[in-house]
């Protein structure tokens, strides 16, 4: 097989699994005019969902921006026993189910859970509501920030951080002004990351929503719903929404990357 | 690096602050991680071991689980030579376009996976334009996988391939060897570690993956129905400890495939110790 017979099979390949299948959505989304496509995003359902996305992101986003940072910090500047064991703990979310996630929540936080009962006392509900969701959509993003990070602090190594306490700097003021100014672009490009995977998750957060309509969808939720419902119209704008997030995260990424690799 | 040479440069004193942060850190992971998935553990094993037995050894769950071994192993084998050839004409080729091909690579990483799904009904699906169905087949669920975990091995073998030393191809080929001989003797021994960890991170996600095969796979137990779907309709009839069970299952092997990586970079780097 010659240079072009190669070329044309990887493109091929890559046309017929991505590329055409996601232009056929967005056509799909707009083939009954922009106006309809508009209407099925601005019902109170799509807006409600979207919304609900986006609260979930913003409370999700900055918790695992702090934790990743500390735990790359963490890994990387400190020698402590069970160092093994974070640092396979911090990946499992990457290769776990995410409907395992989900049970897992229920089973702690759910009717029966052994949190969940006292929880209910309280009258706080966790499972079937926000709060549940939101531990869903941690749990699942959390490793992007960490894994990000620690490349880059392993990069600029610890000189410039001893010279400053060396000068008499507190641990505070080495973090701000010698640590983060260096590990900047990491923590954003695993911002990105994190940002697209909790707008986009599904699995975990299905799980525990209890797809109360109006109530506990999320976008990638409402998406499922329209599609058992019978509207590809609602169906495919709502997904040219989410997938227009997914390309605004690509863009994003190569605006990063290149930034990244030339510290 | 040998880590004594780091810790002999690291001062005791940069080692003792912020045991805080540690602390924080690792409470976080705790709560976040590692009690939910413990409590999974000890629910599973609620009935004692004869019911984890019991659930794990029922025939649905068992063909459930033998049918996303089966179709992660076949996605994983195809990607692995498909990611491959995709890296090689990313690095070795040029053509117009290939910076927006290379973007396109990410996009089932970026894409939710419930819209990659979607996606893949809306061309090849029963109203598709393309005239064929995989609705509802094992073809559909093995398209849906194959879509999510395209760009592991690419992502992973792009990168050893851009600094791979192109003298050593030279010298092969200069000493009378085919291009064929090049690339199985020289090429791929050097590629093999990051093609394997890139066919280990894409077999976790396929063997766990619920967004995209919920659609497609219509959920029909014994054809269709793979571990993941199997789960959530044991939650969604109130039967957790079956759930925990085959969850337990699952959460085994995402272990055992992170320790494989973990084997495969050791491996990979046991000449730069």
């Amino acid at each position: 097989m010659g240079r072009y017979g190669l070329r044309f099979v990887a493109l091929g390949y890559l046309a017929a699994l991505v590329a055409f299948p996601v232009a056929l959505v967005f056509w799909r989304a707009f083939e009954a005019g922009l106006g309809e496509a508009w209407a099925s995003v601005t019902t109170p359902g799509a807006l409600h969902a979207l919304w609900l996305s986006v609260l979930i992101a913003c409370i999700a986003v900055p918790l695992n921006t702090i934790f990743g940072v500390l735990c790359a910090l963490a890994i990387v500047r400190r020698r402590f026993r069970g160092h093994g064991l974070v640092n396979t703990v911090v990946d499992l979310p990457l290769a776990l189910s995410p409907v395992v996630v989900g049970l897992a929540l229920i089973l702690v936080y759910g009717r029966n859970g052994w949190l969940g009962d006292t929880l209910a006392d309280l009258g706080v509900r966790v499972i079937f509501a926000l709060p549940g969701m939101v531990l869903a959509t941690v749990f699942i993003s959390l490793p992007f920030v960490v894994r990000e990070v620690v490349p880059v602090l392993r990069e600029i190594g610890d000189e410039q951080e001893q010279a400053a306490s060396t000068l008499g700097a507190s641990g505070w003021q080495t973090f701000w002004r010698i640590t983060l100014p260096a590990i900047r672009w990491g923590i954003a490009y695993g911002v990105v990351l994190t940002t697209a995977r909790t707008l986009g998750e599904f699995g975990a957060v299905s799980v525990v929503s209890g797809h109360l309509a109006g109530r506990t969808n999320t976008l990638t939720l409402h998406v499922e719903e329209r599609f058992q419902s019978f509207d590809p119209v609602g169906t495919y704008s709502a997904s040219v929404l989410l997938a227009l997030l997914a390309v605004a995260t690509l863009l994003a990424m190569n605006l990063f990357r290149p930034k990244e690799e030339e510290e | 690096m040998s880590s004594v040479a780091v810790a002999s440069r690291t001062p005791a004193r940069a080692r003792r602050g912020g045991g805080l942060g540690l602390g924080i850190a690792s409470g976080y992971l705790s709560v976040i991680v590692l009690i939910p998935l413990a409590t999974v553990l000890l629910r599973s094993t609620e009935a004692g071991l004869d019911g984890f037995w019991r659930a794990i050894s029922n025939p649905q769950a068992v063909a459930a689980l033998r049918l996303t071994l089966l179709v992660s192993l076949a996605v994983v084998a195809i990607n692995a030579v498909a990611g491959t050839a995709i890296a090689w004409v990313l690095v070795r080729d040029d053509f117009r376009g290939k910076t927006v091909v290379n973007s396109l690579i990410d996009l089932p990483f970026a894409l939710p996976t419930i819209i990659a799904g979607l996606t893949l009904l809306a061309l090849y699906g029963p109203r598709g334009p393309v005239g064929v169905n995989v609705a509802y087949t094992q073809a559909g669920l093995v398209m849906a996988l194959l879509f999510v975990t395209l760009p592991f091995v690419v992502r992973t073998v792009q990168p050893v391939l851009l600094e791979l030393d192109a003298e050593m191809e030279e010298a092969a080929r200069s000493l009378g060897a085919s291009s064929q001989a090049v690339f199985r003797r020289i090429v791929f021994p050097n590629l093999l570690p990051a093609i394997l960890s890139g066919a280990a991170l894409a077999f976790a996600r396929a063997i766990g993956e619920f967004g995209a095969v919920v659609l497609i796979s219509g959920n029909q137990p014994f054809r269709t129905e793979v571990a993941s779907v199997y789960i959530f309709g044991q939650i969604e009839s109130d039967n957790v400890t079956a759930a925990a069970a085959v969850s337990v299952v699952l959460l085994g092997l995402s272990l055992l495939v992170l320790f494989a990586i973990g084997g495969v970079r050791r491996w990979a780097t046991r000449h730069d110790g």
